[in-house]
């Protein structure tokens, strides 16, 4: 089924930063002052099940960052298999249903008939104006009108049940884990958690991670058969679309701030550490950055870069690869303009603490410049790294749903919470209103950037020296 | 009886919750009569501020109050609703803080806070009011109360702020003053000024102070009876003058013995082994047990209150028996061998150094002005001696520190360290020169990098200098040097932040040895310490000199440490050098006016030899602006005309000393 695999330059990045991820996890663990903030992070009952929807967000972001042409079902003349020259990604390949499933044009959430009527010929010949069946939406009912409320209980009820099993076998599994680890009875982990006398809130835990297993399960039952959140104008699912958009979404959050750290973090150390016409420098250089706004320097840079590109159209195989660097040329762009707020923060920081007693005392010991800012300032800045980052991650989502909305965001063949709002403008125009779209983009972001939020508050809190000393 | 004005009975305050709160306070009793001074003695983490903080309700979010009784006067304060409460604070009782500067609102006019204070006491409309608040200002002695109402705290000195914080705490006609070191952040010779007003006041008034202080000599200047807290109880109460001649808890006694002075020179100063125990745990044995070199069987078990007199009393086993006590065998040190100063070559030759620190002001960030931080200050030291440099806080005396290590790059002047000029060799030299002097500093926490493991801190400089090639040498060196400062080997592979003060700062020192320096600037290297560590770091100090040979420039404001460790005194004034002679002379019959009054000002432990207060009127000025000739003349209590004209040069006296004084040379 899988044919060639294809690396996008952003799927590189995305690995890259998961590797580099899981590398500081390795360094943090072994260090008490990166480890003992982030123990209170999973101890919060806010940040573990903020952390638990987190990771579904990024289970699909990841899924869907692994590219490869598909192999065609038919075979050429030599007996080899051929691949289509469409890129496609592993998830892609998962929902495979959803994402072939096409209808002819909008269609409501859950609906069995097209939203809108046409001429339809009957077998008899003669041509009536109605709502015509959908081809893929609700075809195994035969009367749909009779059928259709009894038809969405029991794929419910399905779903539902299917969803609990899976959770409870999940949770059996969890607790065999933690009284091997404990070495305990298995009933005595189970009191214990039902009672929530753990360090780590395992029931919370357990009680999200229930839910989003519930619902995962509830719509992947319900959609097997209808399209759940609708269909848009092409007829394309747009629960599909909300899904796909997760990657989107969270590449711009994460590589931009990826892009910025390493200007943030050595010119802001730098300029506080070095004081003089360093300092100058790097400071009227982020100042005039930041007067210039953010929004026309990207329209610039992105407009170039689309005329680049259909100069030089030869130069990419697929659709994917040239939305994608685009994508990525968002997020450079909009990096730039961002790391200016970090570069102050750290700046000062940087400021306070070459004043510190201890950088005193290695500059007493002869001990170099490079040393210094990479053994006594890099470490204790890092916490402000980690904390502007996750705060940022947020506001960098929302940042690409709207520069989207003026046309000046991701290409507008790739799918993303902001594409989706701009082409809902049209449709919010029109009568009936297609509501749906709109609906289930703010719904997939709301809850990304809410969780997003409560979980940097959490980390924010675990990190803050000040905060943490009055608890 | 009818002139109690404060009885606190059983009073347990804990902090935090789950399996093992801290008992910060753990049964303390004790009765404060009407217009007397009550001094609560403790080392830091003992629950002295704590009681004051139970006894006001004005516990931190994670304390709460466990059992026992606070009677003030007739009021039980801990049955009070909390509307009735605020009625009695700042009413009956008032509070003043350690931290003046943090106390004040920065952005309201001291007017408005006092205003506040008064408004909610006394209502009244505005004319009253602003006259009260003057009346208040001029009671606690600050100079033009009518044009101060209107300036903001940044525009006061500290010990203006202090003046301000007891202002308000007046408001209310308080019938108990409660003052958590409110001395400490403070100067001597503020130290004095404001102890003296507290005083006064206390006369005036007829008020009670419950004084909660470390400083021995702070109690024995002002307090009527002390009561000595440790760990969460207190372990003695007495008269203030029995108190000084006879302690009766070992732990008092050890606290006087650990106090440097000049009689202890030759000796090792007396240490209370181990640390305070931590109050997270019942206890069923004496709390001082581990601690106490008096300690025997019955120990084991904990002690009562043994009451002695009608209000005196201690909780020891060995109650009344101090009297037989004999002092400890002194452990005494071999004295060296006594040589001149000044004929050896000198190891450190500081000629005139001048650190200015220049003012920009504008869009163009134009020099306007220099801060003198250090104004031309030329030291000498001997290898193997001792060097105090002795001033108030904004002397310059840190300066000088950092100038002579070039960690700020002096404005003029000469740095001889044997045969180099430290401020004319290239980066490069510098940095191999700087093994030779090292640094320790004030706050041991402060002077480590929390991420780093003490085994890596102590490593830094020998990997930046050379000292040791291999991983193995350096983490051999390591060890021997954790050894030589008196701790365990284990503590290489832990952090800073597990370790208690005294513990840091000999972390510390030995990370200034690891590099085999010949001198080692000590910054206030005490100051930040209980008595009884102070002690220990002293001894380690004292003895590492005669092993080693170090010479050492001790900065410091503790005229006790420079009395028991100093062969040679420096006295500074305004970033200046005002006196300079050896130690006993200095000390014994200073000359310099300013000498004499700093000296004056410290309070002494020994009550019998109490002597007049010279008392400095005013703050040292900005070292921006000094004023014109004799930087002392506008604080001098001797000036002369000529005082305003010229600054006295710094001449040598026929006893060997250096003093800058006009009237001093005059009387040659």
């Amino acid at each position: 089924m899988m044919g060639e695999w294809v690396i996008l330059w952003t799927d590189a990045l995305i690995f890259i930063l998961v590797f580099f991820s899981i590398a500081f996890g390795y360094y943090a663990a072994g260090k008490e002052h990166l480890r003992g903030p982030w123990r209170l992070v999973v101890r919060s009952r806010v940040g573990v099940s903020t952390l638990v929807i987190l990771s579904f967000y990024v289970i699909v972001g990841l899924l869907d960052s692994i590219h490869f042409h598909p192999l065609l079902p038919s075979k050429d003349q030599a007996g080899q298999q051929t691949q289509s020259a469409e890129v496609i990604s592993l998830f892609d390949h998962l929902v495979t249903p959803l994402r072939v499933r096409q209808e002819k044009t909008y269609s409501a959430p859950l609906a069995t008939h097209l939203y809108a009527k046409e001429n339809i010929e009957l077998a008899s010949g003669e041509v009536i104006r109605d709502y015509p069946r959908l081809t893929y939406g609700g075809a195994h009912l035969q009367h749909p009108d009779q059928e259709w409320s009894r038809d969405i209980w029991r794929l419910t009820g399905i779903g539902v049940l299917k969803g609990l099993l899976v959770s409870v076998v999940v949770t059996n599994i969890l607790i065999a884990l933690l009284a091997g680890r404990w070495k305990t009875s298995f009933g005595a982990v189970a009191k214990v958690l039902i009672k929530e006398q753990t360090t780590v809130p395992w029931r919370v835990l357990l009680a999200t991670l229930s839910s989003v297993i519930l619902v995962l399960f509830w719509c992947v039952e319900l959609s097997s058969h209808y399209h759940i959140l609708g269909t848009d104008k092409v007829g394309e699912d747009v629960f599909y679309q909300a899904l796909k958009s997760i990657r989107t979404g969270l590449l711009i959050g994460t590589l931009t701030t990826l892009v910025m750290l390493p200007a943030a973090i050595l010119l802001g150390i730098m300029a506080g550490y070095f004081r003089g016409w360093v300092d100058d420098v790097i400071q009227y250089t982020y100042t005039t950055l930041n007067s210039i706004p953010g929004v026309l320097l990207i329209a610039a840079a992105i407009l170039m870069l689309q005329i680049y590109m259909s100069n030089h159209a030869d130069e990419f195989n697929s659709l994917v690869e040239r939305a994608d660097l685009r994508l990525l040329f968002l997020c450079i762009i909009l990096g730039v303009t961002s790391w200016t707020g970090l570069c102050r923060l750290l700046r000062g920081e940087a400021m306070k603490l070459r004043e510190a007693d201890y950088v005193q005392a290695a500059v007493a010991f002869g001990v170099g410049h490079f040393t210094i800012i990479v053994r006594h300032i890099l470490p204790n800045v890092l916490h402000i790294v980690l904390i502007t980052v996750v705060l940022d991650f947020s506001g960098l989502v929302l940042a690409e749903a709207v520069l989207s909305y003026v046309n000046i965001g991701v290409d507008p063949t790739m799918n993303s919470w902001g594409n989706m709002i701009n082409s809902a403008r049209l449709e919010m125009a029109r009568e009936p209103v297609v509501w749906w779209s709109l609906l289930a983009s703010m719904l997939f972001m709301f809850i990304l950037v809410l969780s997003a939020n409560l979980f940097s508050d959490v980390v924010r809190d675990a990190f803050d020296p000040r905060l943490r000393s009055s608890r | 009886m009818s002139d109690i004005l404060l009885k606190v009975e059983k009073l347990e305050t804990w902090l935090g919750d789950g399996d093992r709160p801290v008992r910060a306070v753990d049964g303390v009793d004790l009765t404060i009569r009407k217009g007397e001074t009550f001094a609560l003695l403790g080392e830091s983490g003992c629950g002295k501020s704590m009681t004051a903080l139970s006894i006001m309700r004005l516990l931190p979010p994670v304390g709460r109050i466990k059992g026992g009784q606070v009677l003030l006067g007739k009021t039980s304060l801990l049955d009070l609703p909390e509307y009735a409460m605020r009625e009695e604070r700042g009413g009956r009782m008032a509070m003043i803080f350690q931290e003046p500067m943090t106390s004040l609102n920065p952005v309201l006019t001291i007017g408005q806070q006092i205003g506040e204070a008064v408004r909610i006491r006394e209502g009244a409309d505005k004319k009253t009011r602003d006259q009260r608040i003057i009346e208040l200002l001029n009671s606690v002695g600050i100079p033009d109360p009518a044009r101060r109402v209107h300036e903001y705290p940044h525009q006061l000195s500290g010990g203006m702020k202090q003046r301000v914080m007891i202002a308000m705490a007046l408001a209310g006609h308080p019938e108990l003053l409660i003052a958590d070191e409110p001395t400490t952040a403070l100067d001597v010779t503020i130290q004095a000024q404001v102890l003296t007003l507290l005083k006064e006041l206390q006369q005036k008034t007829g008020m009670a102070i419950l004084l909660i202080t470390h400083d021995l000599g702070v109690v024995s200047e002002v307090a009527d009876r002390v009561a000595v807290m440790y760990a969460g109880q207190i372990i003695e109460v007495a008269d203030a003058k029995r108190f000084f001649q006879q302690p009766q808890h070992p732990y008092s006694e050890k606290l006087f013995q650990s106090l440097p002075d000049s009689n202890k020179r030759t000796q090792r100063l007396a240490v209370i082994k181990g640390t305070v125990p931590a109050l997270n745990q019942t206890f069923t044995a004496c709390r001082f047990m581990d601690r106490c070199h008096r300690a025997f069987e019955a120990c084991h078990q904990a002690p009562g209150w043994t009451q002695l007199q009608s209000d005196e009393g201690v909780r020891c086993h060995l109650a009344g028996q101090a009297a037989h006590w004999l002092p400890d065998q002194k452990q005494v040190q071999s004295q060296q061998p006594v040589d001149e100063v000044g004929r050896q070559s000198p190891l450190l030759d500081v000629k005139d150094l001048k650190v200015h620190f220049p003012i920009h002001k504008g869009i163009f960030k134009r020099i306007v002005g220099h801060v003198k931080a250090v104004d031309g200050v030329s030291l000498a030291i001997a290898p193997g001696k001792t060097l105090a440099l002795v001033g108030e806080s904004g002397c310059g005396k840190t300066t000088v520190g950092k100038g002579i290590l070039q960690l700020l790059k002096p404005t003029a002047g000469l740095v001889a360290f044997e045969s180099d000029e430290l401020t004319q060799l290239s980066a490069q030299a510098l940095r191999k020169r700087r093994a030779d002097l090292q640094i320790i500093f004030q706050d041991p926490m402060a002077s480590m990098n929390p991420r780093m493991l003490v085994g890596d801190i102590i490593e830094e400089g020998m990997r930046a200098q050379g000292v040791a090639r291999s991983s193995t040498q350096r983490r051999e060196r390591t060890l021997q040097l954790l050894e030589q400062v008196g701790l365990p080997e284990d503590s290489a592979s832990r952090y800073p932040h597990e370790f208690s003060g005294g513990q840091r700062q000999r972390i510390c020192v030995a990370r200034a040895l690891a590099v085999d320096p010949k001198l080692i600037i000590c910054d206030e290297p005490t100051s930040a310490l209980d008595v009884s560590v102070q002690a220990q770091i002293l001894n380690l100090l004292k003895s590492l000199q005669q092993s080693r040979g170090l010479a050492y420039l001790f900065i410091t404001h503790n005229i006790s440490v420079v009395a028991y460790l100093a062969d040679e005194v420096a006295v500074m004034y305004l970033g200046r050098i005002v006196e300079r002679g050896a130690v006993e002379q200095l000390l014994t019959e200073p000359k310099h006016p300013y000498t004499q009054a700093l000296l004056s000002a410290v309070p002494l432990v020994d009550s019998e030899a109490k002597r007049a207060v010279i008392r400095l009127e005013g703050d040292m000025p900005s070292p921006a602006n000094p004023p014109a000739g004799c930087h002392f003349h506008p604080r001098c209590p001797v000036a002369m005309a000529e005082c305003q004209k010229a600054y006295p040069e710094l001449r040598a006296l026929p006893d060997g000393r250096f003093v800058s004084c006009f009237k001093v040379q005059e009387g040659l």
